[in-house]
């Protein structure tokens, strides 16, 4: 019982040992988990760009002269990301938190606590770029006219998605850590509904212009820079707030979102 | 006397043969009520012992064992775990300790196999050790059978006994039990006294809490009493015995209350008789046995309205009424 192994040894074992434990229980939902992700972007699609443009008047942003499907393409992703942080984060917490204490295990694993909450974090992460990329091809395959992504800024798409998937998961700590489980089904309605169509998902930043108050207003909602980041890599044809402003947010939103949602997990795990 | 095993502290390098060491202990829980949960308490726990923390209801005993356990916070006080800080350094210490809280904390997305093997993960083992040790623990406690089993399909006995595998799982220093016993079935119970004699005899520590006299009694080397937060005895339940309850209590329920002051003063002289308390519904009497007395008594009482006796030959029980003029169970 005596030897000790170096600590950050140990540590990076312990991450990958709750890395592995969530990978597992991951594994047996996997159905669970495609519908998850996939439902949502492909009725998007669906109806939007296939179906509305087969009816008279064809799609509702026709006038713009950039198709919807490339408009919608990055803000669906930004909607992939959020909803896979906040479901692979905030749900399963809260029932552990709840009754079962479910949590209490790996609360009790050679760490500090902080590493049981930014596991989850970064496991969430993994399931929200999945999430993201498995938009991609249902935009090429979907809509009447085909949207392709524009890959040559690959570097940026990479940062973006990186920082995003991780900002989902920390919304996801913090909301998981922060309401009861009684009330978490009321997330969707009053924090994930208005966060995503307050976040220029189907609309670019920039067609605000006329609702100035509004355009202002969205900036304190993480959404938009996710939108806005993801726009700027994979549709530069549509115009997008420039990656100099939202890089920072996202490094802002993360930072903060990360404090918080610590602080709110170390005050459910040690009393 | 025994000799106890020595450990080593991993941080210090020290031989240890205190392995908890608990100092001034105090929690207050801050709320809309003040509530002093842990009030002053000092102990400590020998390598290679069974230590019972023994006290009704809201004594402080689940504090205790969260604060030892890194879960809570102290408001004042030390515990050191061989040496080791358990506020200062939590995540080392819980490389010592193996933990079965109160509750029913098992993993319900993973099987009563998978629960062990991931515990072990994240203690460091590989996924060979792991396995091994997963295997070995599940035929020790008798579930191989249930490996596949999730926990919500268990009973609590082998709910229990699952948690206490997995708890001793990366082969801790010391167990922490807390009121292991609690709703299981008098077979699931002694069943459990088993394992936990068994562990002692591997060389780890153990230290539980319960309410139930039997379990402090025949399991524990030592016992410490508490109520309120304090601890009110410490010793080998024999010590205690000899030192505070070398006594029948023997308790007299009556219908008429009225008088019952003058049947305490009248029975107060007797011989045999060491004292006698009025109590809610009666009176106690403590005596040094209960043989020829109980005609008296029973003759006094009558009159009374005597409608019950109960007699409590001396055990915890009759240490814990003198501690603290409570039944354990009121
Ligand atoms: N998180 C908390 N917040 C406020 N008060 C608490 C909290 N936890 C425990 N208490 C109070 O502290 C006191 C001691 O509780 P504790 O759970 O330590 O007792 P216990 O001896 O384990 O009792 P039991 O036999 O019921 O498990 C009780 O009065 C309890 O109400
Ligand atoms: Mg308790």
């Amino acid at each position: 019982m005596n030897n000790v192994t170096p600590d950050r040894m140990l540590l990076l074992k312990t991450f990958l040992g709750l890395m592995q434990r969530d990978l597992r229980v991951l594994s047996r939902e996997i159905g669970p988990f495609l519908l998850r992700v996939g439902m949502q972007p492909l009725l998007f699609l669906f109806v939007f760009t296939f179906v509305m443009p087969h009816m008279a008047g064809g799609s509702p942003m026709a006038t713009t002269g950039v198709g919807f499907g490339s408009i919608l393409l990055p803000g669906l992703m930004a909607v992939a990301i959020m909803f896979s942080g906040i479901s692979a984060v905030a749900l399963p917490l809260s029932t552990e938190f709840g009754i079962t204490r479910e949590i209490d295990d790996r609360v009790m694993c050679p760490a500090p606590v902080a590493v049981v909450a930014i596991e989850k974090i970064v496991f969430s992460s993994l399931q929200s770029m999945l999430a993201a990329l498995a938009v991609i091809p249902m935009a090429m395959f979907i809509p009447a006219t085909p949207v392709y992504p524009d890959l040559h800024r690959w570097w940026l798409l990479a940062i973006v998605m990186i920082l995003s998937s991780l900002l989902a998961g920390a919304m996801g700590l913090a909301i998981g850590s922060i309401v009861s489980p009684k009330h978490i089904g009321l997330v969707f309605s009053i924090i994930v509904v208005p966060i995503t169509f307050l976040g220029c998902v189907y609309y670019p930043w920039a067609y605000l212009d006329k609702i100035r108050w509004l355009q202002v207003a969205v900036l304190f909602n993480p959404i938009v820079y996710i939108s806005e980041g993801l726009r700027s890599a994979v549709t530069p044809q549509v115009h997008s707030m420039p990656v100099w402003i939202v890089l920072p947010a996202l490094v802002g939103f993360l930072y903060f979102l990360v404090r918080f949602g610590l602080r709110g997990f170390l005050r459910r795990v040690i009393s | 006397m025994r000799t106890w095993p020595h450990f080593q502290g991993v941080r210090t390098g020290v031989w240890y043969t205190v392995i908890v060491e608990i100092e001034a202990l105090t929690k207050v829980y801050e709320g809309k009520q003040r509530v002093k949960a842990v009030d002053g308490i000092d102990l400590s726990v020998q390598a290679g012992e069974i230590f019972g923390l023994l006290g009704p209801n809201g004594a402080g005993k689940t504090t205790t064992i969260s604060i030892a356990t890194t879960r809570t916070l102290p408001t004042s006080g030390t515990v050191r775990i061989a040496g080791v800080d358990v506020v200062r350094h939590p995540a080392e210490a819980r490389r010592l300790i193996g933990v079965v809280p109160q509750y029913n904390t098992l993993d319900r997305s993973l099987t009563i196999y998978e629960n062990i093997y991931y515990h072990c993960r994240y203690f460091g083992f590989s996924h060979g050790q792991a396995r091994e040790r997963s295997d070995e623990l599940l035929t020790q406690f008798l579930l191989a059978e249930r490996r596949k089993a999730y926990p919500s399909q268990l009973s609590g006995g082998l709910a229990q006994r699952v948690q206490i595998a997995r708890a001793i799982a990366h082969r801790p220093t010391v167990l922490f039990l807390d009121e292991p016993s609690a709703g299981l079935d008098p077979q699931s119970r002694l069943a459990m006294w088993t394992a936990v004699q068994q562990l002692r005899k591997e060389g780890i520590t153990v230290v539980l809490t319960t309410h139930y006299m039997e379990e402090a009694d025949s399991l524990s080397d030592r016992v410490a009493i508490v109520d309120h937060g304090r601890m009110l005895a410490l010793g080998s339940p024999q010590k205690l015995k000899e030192t505070f309850g070398a006594q029948t209590v023997i308790h007299l329920a009556l219908r008429q209350m009225d008088q019952v002051e003058a049947l305490a003063a009248g029975l107060r002289g007797q011989a045999g008789i060491q004292n006698v308390e009025v109590v809610s519904d009666g009176v106690r009497v403590f005596s040094t046995s209960s043989e020829g007395l109980l005609q008296e008594l029973v003759h006094a009482a009558a009159p009374h309205g005597l409608r019950d006796i109960a007699i409590a030959e001396p055990s915890l029980e009759t240490v814990f009424i003198q501690l603290t003029g409570r039944d354990l169970r009121e």
